[in-house]
């Protein structure tokens, strides 16, 4: 009986999938902690943003979206063993994630190019870096998920394996886009 | 039948199979264990081993308080340049303040209790073979071990370790060349605490998991034992808590390290005024008590569902108001969340907050105050057995008891402003969070300790440990609070210079000397600890005739849990002493038709045909009685 219940664990899945979704749930705590202190600065220090966001942010907010739509056919195309569909479409997320890396540090430079500094006596311009920083921070975890993913792929392992890392990698994901967008909007209504 | 042979033939196959395929060779069986029950032992003994360190810690500074003019040459020998001439540096001092704060707070009653009780009980009295991912529960250990690692290292380097206190507000901890303990030692301390805050997640992302996933066949969420509710709502606290420090400490890094002004402003150090500006240091403190206060119930949850346990186990009685101390449990979870501002009464707080947080803190008084009640409810008229266990949990009843009447008083914003940062706060907090917590986790030791090592504890010494560490922990806190009222500071190095606290010095050397008399008294919990692991006497598989499903696993502690298939539930883990049993205690595991005599209408409540069959068979029963 030990056998088979151990091997029953190794298919059961759902308690570590859980898990996922609980570091999603403590992340999005610490966001929510950092724009907190974004308020309460702000409301303490009656210092703004004063700034208007660049547009690179709307285009890296576009690609990130798209992304999470790659993300989405991928999943879909592993549980319905398309497995070259699903290859093309990991391809393309990682892309377009890696894309969206390059977008938010170039927006970087532009808050650079326009005197918005990390090193600030307006540390409400500084949490911009924060927020986006700590973000990449969570893009390139996400970045490995999906790679992890990927290699599953192309290695011959169980169904319910590939699908369980699918899965893993889209929970992680979309929430790193869901979080993307709270902080842009949560930006873009503080900004001026 | 056929299942049951099928069974059997795997059962005797199982051990072999172990062999073959696990290879438990000293490194993954006792180092890089993914069983949670090695890992429960390893959190036990590290935080064991930090909880001595940080006790050694306090003794040194309470020496500084009872003695501050008086050299001890034995002092320089061991603390070589913290202590020049044989007397204590000041910024050691607060060193040595800080860090026994930190370890205690975080590594022994967080890391130590939690990581130990949790991570040995959640799988094994919920029915579960492991936890929900054993790999991320290894490394939860080994990060909890280099985060201790780093913490103790601080004490290695030139200028000593972090000094800001355990709450290093800002712009001290912000500031390297602040003072001694703000320069490589806080740094130290950031990012042992960086570590310590990624351990305590990815337990608690596991215990959460495991306790809502793996429940065995029948265990429901309400026939789940107090301990797991405990841990589980703790884990959740932390799990809510823990990255809104991490977001804090982000921050403060960047103040630190790179120039960002988030929590400076209008600094000038040692003359020269410092280049940031704009900033908040009570942005920092909202930060870090949103952690903070939720912190204090990580520390005490757990223990109150581990005396719980014990109180109804060794009272041989029903838990009394086993939902509502669930429910407390959820209302401390949930009103801990919105009661930080309390520790912020004297930031210049606006009054009206001041208020709504005032409100909130008395509430929790509620919760608390139902808890209470019901464990001395529970002691009522009980059959009880004074167990070592039985011993330290009541004494964390008294504990929660005389240090939460105080939080009444502190709670009051107008009263904190008068008793905030002297040694009332002190006294307060090392009682109810303190000593309630530690008596938590010793009880916790010596009741499960047959689970852990196979072995019992000698009784004597663990009555012996009791009896002066509560007689000890009474006479060292208990005067703290007449010198809090009178207003004697915490932190402060010495208090010669005050000649309104001079009066204080003989109360100061008395606490002292009975800090010293607890602590020697942990050497027998010490030596009864290490010497039973060996030595103990051999454990019988259930020693305290309990109900919880730990006990229905075998003495040998084997991988899995269990031999053969898992336990089904079948009834609440609090029967004990149900009239009409012919024992005073029925198992989790023992079905309602094995005890036609002792069950009672109300266990059917969700269960119709159960309840014909117990009318049936009382019917019989009672015609029964008619014929004779």
């Amino acid at each position: 009986m030990a056998q088979i219940q151990q091997q029953k664990d190794r298919v059961d899945y759902t308690p570590k999938k859980f898990v996922m979704w609980l570091i999603v749930f403590s992340s999005f705590m610490m966001f929510a902690a950092l724009t907190s202190g974004f308020i309460v600065y702000v409301g303490g220090k009656g210092k703004g943003l004063d700034i208007a966001i660049p547009p690179i942010f709307l285009y890296s907010t576009i690609t990130i979206a798209l992304s999470s739509v790659s993300m989405f056919l991928a999943s879909r195309a592993a549980k319905r063993l398309q497995f070259s569909t699903q290859r093309l479409f990991l391809w393309v997320t990682i892309a377009l994630g890696i894309a969206f890396f390059a977008l938010q540090v170039n927006g970087w430079s532009q808050l650079v190019g326009m005197g918005v500094y990390f090193v600030n006596p307006n540390a409400s311009q500084s949490f911009m870096y924060v927020f986006t920083g700590m973000h990449l921070l969570h893009i390139v975890a996400g970045l490995l998920l999906l790679l992890n993913s990927l290699v599953g792929s192309y290695r011959n392992i169980p169904q319910v394996k590939r699908v369980f890392w699918m899965e893993m990698s889209a929970i992680f994901w979309h929430f790193v886009d869901i979080i993307w967008i709270y902080l842009y909007v949560f930006l873009l209504l503080n900004q001026k | 039948m056929s299942t049951l042979s099928v069974q059997d033939h795997h059962g005797v196959h199982h051990d072999e199979h172990g062999h073959e395929h696990h290879h438990d060779t000293f490194l993954t069986k006792y180092i890089f264990s993914q069983d949670h029950k090695m890992i429960a032992k390893q959190f036990l003994i590290t935080g064991i081993l930090m909880a001595v360190i940080a006790m050694i810690l306090s003794i040194l500074f309470r020496i500084q308080l009872a003695y501050p003019d008086k050299a001890f040459p034995l002092m320089e020998t061991l603390l070589g340049r913290f202590a020049p001439e044989g007397r204590m540096d000041p910024n050691f001092y607060l060193s040595l303040v800080t860090i026994h704060g930190t370890i205690m707070v975080f590594f022994v009653l967080t890391a130590g209790l939690s990581g130990t009780f949790s991570n040995l009980l959640i799988p094994l009295q919920i029915g579960a073979r492991d936890m929900a991912s054993p790999f991320m529960n290894m490394l939860s250990y080994w990060l909890f071990f280099t985060a201790s690692v780093i913490m103790l290292g601080s004490f290695f380097i030139e200028k000593g370790p972090a000094g800001p206190g355990w709450t290093i507000y800002p712009p001290l901890s912000a500031l390297p060349k602040a003072m001694p303990g703000s320069d490589m030692g806080m740094t130290f301390w950031l990012v042992s605490m960086v570590l310590f805050v990624a351990s305590s997640l990815m337990g608690g992302i596991n215990y959460v998991s495991t306790v809502l996933n793996m429940r065995t066949k029948g265990m429901d969420l309400w026939k789940m034992p107090l301990t797991i509710w405990a841990f589980f709502l703790t884990a959740i606290l932390g799990i809510l808590a823990f990255p809104v420090l991490v977001a804090g400490v982000v921050l403060l890094i960047f103040d630190r390290s790179v120039g960002t002004s988030f929590y400076l402003s209008d600094i000038v150090l040692g003359g020269v005024p410092q280049p940031f500006e704009g900033g908040s240091p009570i942005l920092f403190q909202h930060l870090f008590w949103f952690l903070g206060h939720p912190e204090v119930y990580i520390v005490i949850m757990p223990a109150l569902g581990i005396s719980s346990e014990i109180i109804a186990t060794n009272s041989r009685k029903p838990i009394f108001g086993y939902h509502a101390m669930v429910y407390s449990l959820v209302g401390i979870t949930v009103l801990s969340f919105i009661v930080w501002g309390h520790h912020m009464f004297v930031t210049g707080m606006n009054p009206f907050l001041g208020g709504v947080f005032m409100i909130t803190t008395l509430i929790i008084a509620v919760p608390s105050a139902v808890k209470t009640f019901n464990y001395l409810a529970t002691l009522w008229r009980g059959n009880i057995r004074f167990t070592p266990a039985m011993m330290f949990a009541i004494g964390l009843v008294s504990f929660f008891i005389s240090g939460g009447l105080t939080g009444i008083y502190l709670g009051n914003a107008a009263l904190d402003i008068n008793l905030h940062d002297t040694y009332f706060v002190v006294a307060h907090f090392h009682l109810v969070m303190g000593s309630a917590a530690i008596f938590g986790m010793l009880a916790g030791v010596y009741h499960w300790f047959p689970k852990m090592f196979g072995r019992l504890m000698d009784e004597k010494l663990g009555y012996l440990h009791f009896w002066i560490t509560f007689i000890g922990a009474y006479l060292v806190f208990f005067p703290m609070h007449f010198m809090g009222l009178d207003g004697v500071p915490r932190r402060y190095y010495a208090f010669t210079e005050f000649e309104s606290f001079e009066r204080w010095l003989s109360v100061n050397t008395f606490i002292t000397w009975a800090a010293i008399m607890a602590a020697v008294a942990q050497v027998a919990f010490l030596f009864n600890f290490f010497y039973s692991i060996f030595f103990g006497k051999k454990a019988p598989q259930n020693p305290w005739n309990s109900n919880t499903l730990e006990w229905t696993t075998p003495v040998e502690r084997i991988h899995g849990n269990w031999p053969g298939e898992i336990p089904t539930v079948y009834r609440w883990p609090y029967d004990y002493s149900k009239p009409g049993h012919d024992e005073d205690f029925i198992p989790q595991t023992v079905p309602y038709s094995e005890t036609m005599s002792s069950n009672l209408p109300h266990d059917f409540e969700n269960n119709p045909i159960g309840l014909e069959e117990h009318n049936k068979w009382t019917n019989t029963q009672r015609s029964n009685e008619e014929v004779k």
